[in-house]
């Protein structure tokens, strides 16, 4: 499965102040690992919300509002996303990620829509064939 | 360059609605078109949010808190990377994404690239980078010693 | 603790050690010398976390404890050692010195250490000496965490012989004394082969498989995806390596659009390519980029798995079907048959010739198959083969093929599509 992993903006991160040292090496070490355990597909920094833009539509209509945005709470400061086997691993590897902040912060992880959510390929026909094929080579090979 | 468009939750996606198959149809073209235009890098849409968890960073203390999350404002449901040349053409082509839900809001962000980071952080960056083809070159010589 | 506090830590618990335990494992393994003892020691730590862990808390650095649990464990079986068998006093001693030598060496080691000792894990969970079925079970089990269940659910065989398999090889290894090092020199190019063997291996099970058992299947391949950038990561500088990266990565970029609404097999040529993965596309198309920069570095010619990228990779440069650089891929299949000749990339090559030069080209290749034994049962070939003729306007033998290749495959769907198509160039009128 995928997930996205997000890093939730901050005020220091919306003011565009930039990691130490030390955070920008812990963090090339942490991609390091995410890279090595061979679930890394991508990651980012995005940059602060002032060099960012908003497009609200209602109906037909399209307003465009530039940044920077004050509700830092509903900004997104950087993301990764990864092949894991479940939630329980992602949630395993969020913790071993040092603190991406000065100060508190939230890293959110969210599963991403696969296709065989969208139902097609699981109809009760294909399973019910499924089950017998595995039945006859199951029996095949008793 | 690259920028991250991202589609902000609403009560529908929370609730897990999924797309009409109008809805659908309207977004597969729509990237197409990106596609097309040599625009789309990935896009993805995520769960709702009663399938996330959040980890709170206290110093060394992590803890987990399981969704849904209330605050719909706060949270994304999907969102896709593009290349475009600037941020004009970026707001451009997010103006045409089919709005068939009555009210939707996307964020354009751009990415820090390599190029972003400025004197101070490049140095450690490529020292790391360095030492990463040493390690490599190094072993590659250990192995190719031992089997001379 | 409450019910759901404590199945919480426990699939914590669970998600520490599938991260965790290849490297215990090897490290143990570098340790004791025997994959075996490695394993039954790195449980123990995992029996002991899951006793402790749920009270205590999951430590800051799971993996460092499980280490010091397991080396604890080690330790007391070398002592134990050295006191039941005094004739073998000489050899526990030694075992032990080493033991406690490598305690210190490992607690003073660097991660390269770490990666060094889990590419020596993977060079022998994929061992000659064991069956393919065997080095796939072990390598699943030691380098994935797969449980023994999860192994026999993926391959539709017996827990019991999934079980016995693992216990076979690993008494095989330790019986041959293999050692416990990465491959040099000679040794080192067949002894890769079998490792991207085994993990093309468990792909392909993984991606041929349809709906089934829904969770492992597709997951198997995404286990071998992942098992291949690992290994990619600790053996840079391999182009095969990076090759079959770039494959894999390409292959499973196509996994969203290859099966209908019905649940039908879609071909790739009608696949509906705007559901192909763009990034795993750009993944696989920079490690292909990888492995080729490699081998012109080395002044060698790309491998079997770099050519196979390759002719992926033209695929998925493709928009749409007809922007395919057929040329391009006929010279790859070409280049491939001189490697790792056989029937059917010939097949394959005949294929995309005739799309390339036209069907009389191909068929001129697939003719030359027909003696072929080892395509006597092989729908594919009188298939093809109905394909051009149908192109070159004889219908009646195009009919004849497609009425042979029902006959010889066992898929019911397959069957009748084939005759279907027989149908309709029997309604076209005889030639």
């Amino acid at each position: 499965m995928r997930v996205m992993v997000f890093v939730k903006a901050s005020p220091e991160s919306e003011a565009g102040v930039m990691p130490s040292e030390e955070l920008l090496n812990a963090m090339g070490d942490y991609n390091e690992e995410l890279v090595k355990a061979g679930i890394m597909l991508a990651g980012d920094g995005l940059k602060p919300s002032s060099a960012g833009a908003r497009v609200h539509f209602s109906g037909k209509s399209r307003t465009v509002i530039d940044g920077p945005f004050a509700e830092t709470k509903e900004l997104v400061a950087g993301y990764w996303l990864w092949q894991v086997r479940s939630m329980d691993e992602a949630i395993e590897w969020v913790k071993r990620c040092p603190n991406p902040m000065m100060s508190d912060s939230d890293i959110e992880i969210r599963p991403v829509f696969e296709p065989e959510d969208f139902g097609a390929e699981f109809t009760p026909e294909r399973r019910e064939q499924e089950e017998r094929l595995r039945a006859s080579i199951a029996s095949q090979q008793a | 360059m690259r920028v991250m468009v991202i589609v902000k939750a609403t009560p529908d996606t929370e609730a897990g609605v999924l797309p009409t198959q109008e809805a659908f149809a309207a977004m597969g073209s729509y990237g197409e078109e990106l596609v097309k235009a040599g625009i789309l890098l990935d896009g993805n849409g995520l769960k709702p949010s009663s399938t996330g968890v959040r980890i709170r960073m206290d110093g060394r203390n992590r803890s987990v808190i399981d969704g849904p999350f209330a605050e719909t404002k706060e949270l994304i449901a999907g969102y896709s990377l593009w290349e475009v040349r600037s941020m004009d053409e970026a707001i451009e082509w997010a103006k045409r994404f089919p709005n068939l839900t009555g009210e939707t809001e996307l964020e354009i962000r751009p990415v820090f690239e390599d190029e972003d980071f400025g004197e101070a952080a490049t140095p450690e960056l490529r020292e790391q980078d360095d030492r990463l083809r040493a390690e490599a070159a190094k072993r590659k010589a250990e192995l190719a010693n031992r089997g001379a | 603790m409450s019910g759901d506090a404590s199945s919480s830590t426990h699939r914590a618990v669970e998600a520490v050690w599938r991260i965790e335990a290849p490297r215990l494992i090897a490290t143990l393994a570098r340790m004791t010398g025997d994959v075996g003892t490695a394993e039954d020691l790195a449980q123990d730590a995992l029996v002991a976390a899951l006793e402790q862990w749920p009270t205590s808390g999951i430590p800051d650095r799971p993996g460092a404890w499980l280490t010091a649990a397991a080396k604890r464990r080690a330790i007391d079986a070398f002592r134990r050692e050295r006191m039941l068998e005094e004739k073998h006093a000489t050899l526990a001693h030694e075992l032990t010195e080493r033991g406690e030598h490598a305690l210190t060496a490992l607690d003073e080691s660097i991660d390269d250490d770490i990666g060094d000792d889990l590419l020596r894990l993977v060079f022998i969970a994929c061992h000659p000496l064991l069956s393919r079925e065997a080095r796939v079970a072990l390598t699943l089990r030691l380098l994935g965490g797969l449980t023994t269940d999860e192994i026999a659910r993926a391959f539709l065989v017996p827990e019991a012989t999934v079980a016995q398999r693992i216990v076979r090889a690993k008494r095989t290894l330790a019986a041959a004394r293999v050692p416990f090092e990465v491959p040099r020199g000679a040794e080192l190019a067949e002894r890769l082969a079998s490792v991207l063997e085994v993990i093309y291996l468990v792909f392909n099970e993984g991606y041929a498989a349809t709906a089934g058992d829904a969770w492992i299947r597709p997951a198997l391949s995404e286990e071998a995806l992942r098992l291949a950038r690992i290994v990619a990561t600790l053996m840079p500088d391999e182009s095969e390596v990076h090759a079959l990266v770039a494959l894999l990565e390409l292959q499973a970029s196509r996994f969203p659009a290859r099966v209908d609404a019905q649940g039908a097999p879609v071909l790739l040529l009608d696949q509906n390519r705007a559901r192909w993965d763009r990034l795993l596309i750009q993944r696989g198309l920079a490690a292909l980029a990888r492995a080729e920069s490699l081998a012109e570095r080395a002044h060698h010619p790309l491998g079997p798995y770099a050519l196979q990228a390759a002719i992926a990779a033209c695929h998925a440069r493709a928009r749409v079907a007809s922007d395919t650089d057929w040329a391009r891929i006929a010279a790859l299949y070409d280049a491939l048959g001189e490697i790792t000749p056989s029937p059917v990339v010939e097949l394959n090559r005949a294929v995309a010739v005739a799309m390339a030069f036209g069907p009389a080209a191909g068929l001129e290749i697939v003719d030359a198959l027909r003696a072929e034994p080892a395509l006597a049962g092989y729908h594919l070939l009188p298939s093809v083969r109905a394909d051009l003729l149908a192109r070159l306007g004889r219908g009646a033998e195009a009919r004849a093929e497609l009425e042979r290749a029902a006959a010889l495959t066992r898929n019911e769907r397959e069957r009748a599509l084939l005759q279907a198509r027989a149908a309709t160039l029997g309604r076209a009128g005889e030639s």
